[in-house]
């Protein structure tokens, strides 16, 4: 099936959704995505962050859709035509619902961990404004204490359910869950029970704002500040495959490996996460890489910067080859007439 | 044409050798000239001030030794979020954060404060990019205006929060100012 994203066309399988045709081709054109999650199953439809326009339906029914599409449910039919950055429709929807996400989040980004590597950031600085128009006062929850390992915060919280998804997915046993409805619903474990199952931890890593944050991290330090590298050990629950957050000889933080949607490649196990913070169990494999824009690789000198090459006629700026031997060599004298040249200027 | 001979800025002076007169030989003329010149300046503006009696006003927007503010209420404003020692080109700035307890409401406006932020102000270039980077209005260099002084020893040049937060008093001063406006 041939699809086309902002003019750009590709090949795909059917059944494939548009986010994920969008993310083949990648560049500037993927949709942002908020509860959209590949790895698990079921996710996506509820944050419409990743609206697209279908401006014609398919080869068998031209006719565009009416209504602006949430590009990570929505199936590719042959012929597709999608308009996802190019399209101001889009565009202005986005940022109304950046403007609905933020209308209840705290913005404490300077008191957050998750700041630097929050989704819900990069979504507000590319489709949010300055300005907050919300002058009502905006909906809190008391603090809930949900174990020893992970903070849950839950006025950060947009409600993406990736985290409902990962304990019902990935462990036998969910304890916590979506309670109440409408503004009041909010994250939480019925009876306070503490969450211990020994993947809960990846909870996270999905989390796509500040709400649940690791808590053997917290107020550490600022996520650019650590040093990423890439490490694993051997470990008989999960791959053992992780980033780990380094300052100075001490592990700070470790985190699954993530990818430039910000998805991990592997869920990883509680033991990787939060027990091993001796630089001696891991084996150290070299520095993640993230993206070029990315506030992580601020202060990080290692990247390879390109040379600047000026389109200039070879030569213009050193001279000829000859005479820069002359000059500057003793070991090659001048002729007798060109040494008198030189003394006198041949003019 | 020779080398010697061209003037590529135009203003190529040949040194003439003539031989001085008698009253050139004297040098009175010239001592005389010298000395008019002299008296001149003694009549004209000085151009200088007796700095420690005399000191010039500093300009509103002079920046100098950094200042940790605190908000009416004398909690301080600075929640270690790191921007300013980002935004920092001379990497003059450290910080640690540590959570707030209860017990500790008044002192400190979030629930995330620095304990301890240092300035080198060795390394500190006045550059003012972490009052712009400040999300929270917490660093400030021009309200102090207080030079950073010299010193015998390098390690007195790193400040710490003794030196850079704002002292209390002047804190409930701008408190008492703010209501009686």
């Amino acid at each position: 099936m041939k699809v086309t994203i902002d003019g750009q066309a590709i090949e795909v399988e059917p059944g494939t959704t548009i986010l994920q045709a969008a993310r083949m081709i990648g560049g500037e054109s993927v949709p942002p995505a908020m509860c959209y999650y590949s790895k698990l199953k079921g996710s996506g439809g509820k944050c419409r962050c990743c609206l697209v326009e279908v401006a014609k339906g398919s080869d068998a029914d031209p006719r565009p859709m009416p209504k602006l599409m949430a590009s990570c449910v929505t199936g590719c039919m042959d012929g597709m035509e999608i308009n996802s950055k190019s399209s101001d429709r889009v565009k202005e929807a986005r940022e109304s619902v950046t403007e609905f996400l933020l209308i209840n989040h705290p913005l404490d980004c300077p008191v957050c961990d998750q700041a630097g590597e929050c989704d819900l950031q990069d979504l507000s600085f590319e489709h949010g404004k300055s300005k907050s128009r919300f002058i009502e006062e905006k909906r809190t929850f008391e603090p809930e204490n949900i174990g020893p390992n992970i903070q849950l915060h839950m006025n950060r919280c947009i409600l993406c359910y990736r985290c409902v998804m990962v304990a019902d997915q990935l462990t036998d046993q969910r304890v916590h869950g979506v309670m109440d409805r409408g503004d009041h619903s909010n994250i939480s474990t019925c009876i306070s029970k503490a969450i211990d199952n020994e993947f809960s931890g990846n909870m996270i890593d999905v989390c796509p704002v500040g709400a649940l944050t690791d808590k053997t991290f917290r107020f550490k330090s600022r996520v650019w500040f650590n040093k990423p590298y890439n490490a694993h050990r051997d470990c008989d629950k999960c791959c053992g495959k992780t980033t780990l957050w380094m300052f100075g000889d001490e592990i700070q933080r470790v985190t699954g490996r993530k990818d430039v949607y910000h998805e991990v490649e592997e869920f990883i196990c509680n033991g990787c996460r939060f027990d091993h913070k001796d630089p001696a169990d891991w084996v150290i494999e070299g520095p993640r890489e993230f993206d070029k824009d990315s506030v992580i690789n601020q202060n990080n000198y290692t990247q390879e910067l390109e040379t600047v090459h000026i389109a200039t006629e070879e030569g213009i700026l050193k001279g000829r080859e000859q005479d820069r031997k002359k000059i500057s060599m003793s070991a090659i004298p001048l002729a007798k007439e060109e040494g008198e040249d030189f003394k006198h200027g041949n003019l | 044409m020779s080398i010697e001979a061209i003037s590529l800025s135009g203003r190529k002076k040949l040194v003439s050798n003539k031989e001085m007169t008698f009253w050139e030989r004297m040098y009175l003329v010239a001592i005389v000239k010298g000395l008019m010149i002299t008296l001149r300046h003694l009549f004209s503006k000085k151009v200088t001030i007796q700095y420690p009696e005399q000191q010039r006003t500093m300009s509103p927007v002079y920046r100098g030794q950094h200042q940790l503010k605190r908000d009416e209420q004398g909690r301080e404003n600075c929640t270690a979020c790191g921007l300013c020692a980002l935004s920092c080109p001379a990497e003059a700035i450290t910080m640690k954060a540590a959570e707030r307890k209860p017990e500790e409401k008044m002192l400190y406006r979030e629930e995330k404060y620095a304990s301890i932020y240092e300035i080198n102000m060795l390394r500190c270039i006045f550059c003012g990019l972490c009052e712009e980077a400040c999300p929270k209005d917490a660093i400030y260099l021009t309200t102090s205006k207080v030079l950073v002084p010299a010193n015998y020893d390098r390690e007195d040049f790193i400040f710490g929060k003794d030196k850079l937060v704002m002292p209390l008093d002047i804190a409930m001063k701008n408190a008492q100012l703010k209501n009686a406006n």
